[in-house]
């Protein structure tokens, strides 16, 4: 990895970077990929969110589904681990709490290809400071 | 096969099942299926969407449409309208109650601006073991707009400006320590992270540093450019691997990418960092003690001043600041002091992440601006008591903080509001306890934990603490006299007054808290001996109604340890000498034949 040398050159990189999580900053565009997030800090792995990870990435890579699977850290809704966030294009992301292996079956077969929803959605009740 | 155009989502929390929600659910189903709408729309029960005061709520997907007090009888005109005619049943709507407007889309409603999330922005948003994830999300521009476009002094000036205070728990204003250490000459100083959180129930920073180990690691390079430090140490606990663990990756990338080691984005300014590991003892949070630890020293106080400010980590000056502190401030340098000084109370600016725990629907970690009450966080965000019971009290600040009551529910949270009633602000646990916690019993259970973590340099904390747990201990057996509840008041204040450290200057508070504004149940533990919670296990009688009794003998063969006896087909007596109150009897009983006195 080359360093970086000065501001410029990371607001440079930024640029480029920034492309990669477009998807989450604005959902509305319909090209890009499905996106699933697994809450991954100490509470999610401890109820099992490793294994639900897992789930995901077999299941889209047996299905030939083409999405994104990546870990993130605490969304916040400790009652309801492990919780899985989906942003499918064009659509408005929406979490999933009480994600075990068998839910994370069921939401591919129905939210990810049917878009029809499954039990235990969380409604999201914040607002980060990049919406101000 | 047609495809789903619109989910419809019916709150199914505890509020609006009161109020409905599942005969609205219901009508949304009957209905679609008669208009053969099923393969259109779905109709879908949630979680809590935090609104309860305006309940039922029906959201519309995809365009966020939220409809408030909706009845059954309403189900046919919001089909019709909504999903037919695609127009929006406006009487429906969130009705704005400062400015009377309408607002049809759920992101323009003063609710969802409840929380707001600076410390935790990326939280839950970024992946924390990708650095370029976070530089995508402006990482690292508000280290190198410090060093290319601002001196130390005008960076310091833009934190004293914005009114942040140290979140740690003391409130300390964070610009003026800087400050403060900036001003002291020596020839190395440091710069260190507190991240030994100890508080039962509150697990903030641990989430900060899995969620977003970045923020704090540029935070920290800042503060070093300002205090003129060049190495920044972050104490952290062994019991955090995976916080640990991410950090280590980040420091690592950061590392990769020149934004930590020499010449950083080619202005020559040099900081690294490097982790030492706490224990895991609560004392160790306060600083004095946090600094002897990572000395390799034993993690005691000692008496301030010198602060760490002036003579710290290995004599030398040293800026400690908490892990929420260090997440705010990147934000700040790029948005501005003006912008994070609008969040707020007058003397509490921004906001301040909670850990809520205990007997609360939705356990978990919120960010809301300082100012909101206690009311809206617990039964708006926090959904409400578990189990429809009623709300007691809630524990802010740890172990070392207050019981806050009814009477306290609309005050606006801030520092010095949550001192003037009688707590803390403290890390930012918050413990919600219902009826059926005894507030002795819940003093008790702190009392034991600040025994457990006295470091015990300095006797009224070391013998204090434990005279005090022994007269709680008392009190809780039903052994006490009215006597003892002097001695207990009397005692607590003499721990506060003479104790070295904070530790000991705030472990009596959840004992003088409670007979605050639980008087009555020391009384009643004391004088009636009984515990009105009925957590109390020595003030418990099991007892058999002889008249419910049929003599099945049921309890009779679970009692584990034959407290139980009576003839077959004969009312049962249960010897409470014997009895150690497991309950099996009564869980046991088909014919609620047994209760507890």
């Amino acid at each position: 990895m080359e360093k970086i040398k000065s501001l410029a050159d990371l607001k440079k990189m930024q640029e480029t970077l920034r492309a990669k999580i477009d998807l989450r900053e604005q959902s509305n565009d319909p090209g890009t990929r499905i996106h699933v997030k697994v809450a991954m800090a100490t509470c999610g792995i401890a109820s099992g969110a490793k294994e639900v990870m897992e789930v995901f990435i077999e299941e889209f890579a047996k299905r030939n589904i083409d999405a994104v699977v990546t870990q993130t850290g605490c969304m916040g809704y400790c009652y309801a681990e492990p919780t899985v966030e989906i942003t499918k294009p064009g659509y408005e992301p929406i979490t999933f709490g009480y994600v075990d292996v068998k839910k994370a079956s069921k939401i591919i077969d129905k939210y990810v290809l049917n878009n029809e929803l499954v039990d235990g959605i969380i409604p999201v009740n914040y607002e980060t400071i990049d919406n101000n | 096969m047609a495809k789903i155009k619109y989910h419809m989502l019916v709150c199914g929390g505890t509020g609006c099942h009161a109020s409905k929600s599942e005969e609205i659910l219901k009508n949304f189903q009957d209905l679609i299926k008669a208009k053969g709408l099923e393969t259109e729309v779905q109709v879908i029960k949630t979680g809590c969407f935090g609104f309860c005061e305006k309940g039922p709520i029906v959201k519309m997907m995809p365009d966020n449409t939220f409809y408030t007090q909706v009845k059954p009888e309403d189900c046919a005109e919001i089909l019709e309208e909504h999903i037919i005619k695609g127009r929006k049943v406006e009487r429906l709507l969130y009705k704005d109650p400062e400015t009377g407007e309408y607002k049809s889309d759920s992101r323009h409603m003063g609710l969802y601006r409840k929380q707001i999330r600076i410390a935790l922005r990326n939280c839950g948003f970024i992946n924390p073991e990708n650095i370029g994830e976070y530089i995508a999300r402006d990482g690292y521009q508000a280290l190198g707009k410090v060093l290319t476009e601002l001196t130390p002094e005008a960076t310091i000036e833009i934190l004293k400006k914005s009114g942040l205070r140290g979140r740690g728990g003391g409130g300390f204003p964070t610009g003026l320590k800087w400050e403060i250490t900036r001003a002291v000459k020596s020839d190395q100083k440091y710069v260190v992270c507190n991240a030994d959180e100890g508080d039962p129930g509150a697990f903030m920073d641990r989430s900060v540093l899995e969620g977003d180990p970045h923020s704090v690691l540029e935070a920290m390079a800042i503060n070093g450019y300002c205090t003129g430090a060049d190495k920044g140490v972050i104490y952290i606990r062994a019991e955090y691997p995976q916080a640990v663990e991410r950090l280590k990756i980040a420091m690592r990338q950061a590392r990769e990418y020149g934004l930590l080691g020499n010449d950083i984005l080619g202005t020559g300014f040099n900081f690294d960092i490097e982790i030492r590991y706490g224990a895991g003892a609560f004392v160790c949070g306060e600083e004095t003690a946090l600094i002897h630890s990572m000395e390799g020293l034993r993690g005691e106080p000692t008496v301030k001043p010198p602060f760490p400010s002036e003579s710290g980590f290995l004599g030398k000056p040293t800026n400690v600041n908490n892990v929420e502190t260090y997440a705010n401030i990147p934000a700040i340098i790029l948005k501005g002091a003006a912008w994070y000084s609008s969040i707020g109370t007058e003397k509490s600016k921004g906001t301040k992440v909670f850990a809520l725990a205990g007997k609360i629907n939705n356990v978990g970690l919120i960010e809301v601006p300082m100012g909101i009450t206690l009311r809206e966080i617990i039964f708006e965000i926090g959904g409400g008591i578990k189990n429809d019971r009623k709300f007691k009290a809630v524990q802010t600040g740890g172990p070392s903080g207050g019981m806050l009551t009814e009477k306290d529910l609309d005050t606006p949270i801030d520092y010095d509001n949550l001192i003037a009633a009688g707590s803390m602000m403290g890390s930012g646990g918050m413990i919600v306890m219902d009826e059926d916690d005894c507030m002795v019993a819940m003093a008790k259970f702190y009392l034991e934990f600040t025994v457990e973590e006295s470091c015990g340099k300095c006797s009224p904390c070391r013998i204090g603490n434990k005279r005090l747990f022994e007269m709680l201990e008392k009190i809780t057996q039903g052994h006490a006299v009215m006597e003892d509840l002097d001695k207990l008041r009397n005692l607590s204040n003499v721990i506060k007054d003479t104790s070295l450290c904070g530790l000991g200057q705030t472990s009596p508070n959840p004992v003088l808290s409670s007979m605050a504004n639980f008087f009555h149940e020391y009384i009643e533990h004391v004088s009636d001996k009984k515990c009105r919670a009925g957590s109390c296990k020595a003030l418990m009688q099991y007892i058999i109604i002889p008249e419910n009794c049929i003599g099945c003998t049921l309890c009779a063969r679970n009692c584990p340890v034959d407290a139980i006896s009576g003839e077959r087909k004969q009312a049962h007596l249960i010897d409470q000498d014997k009895c150690i109150k497991c309950g099996a009897c009564m869980e046991k009983c088909k014919f609620n034949a047994i209760f507890i006195k």
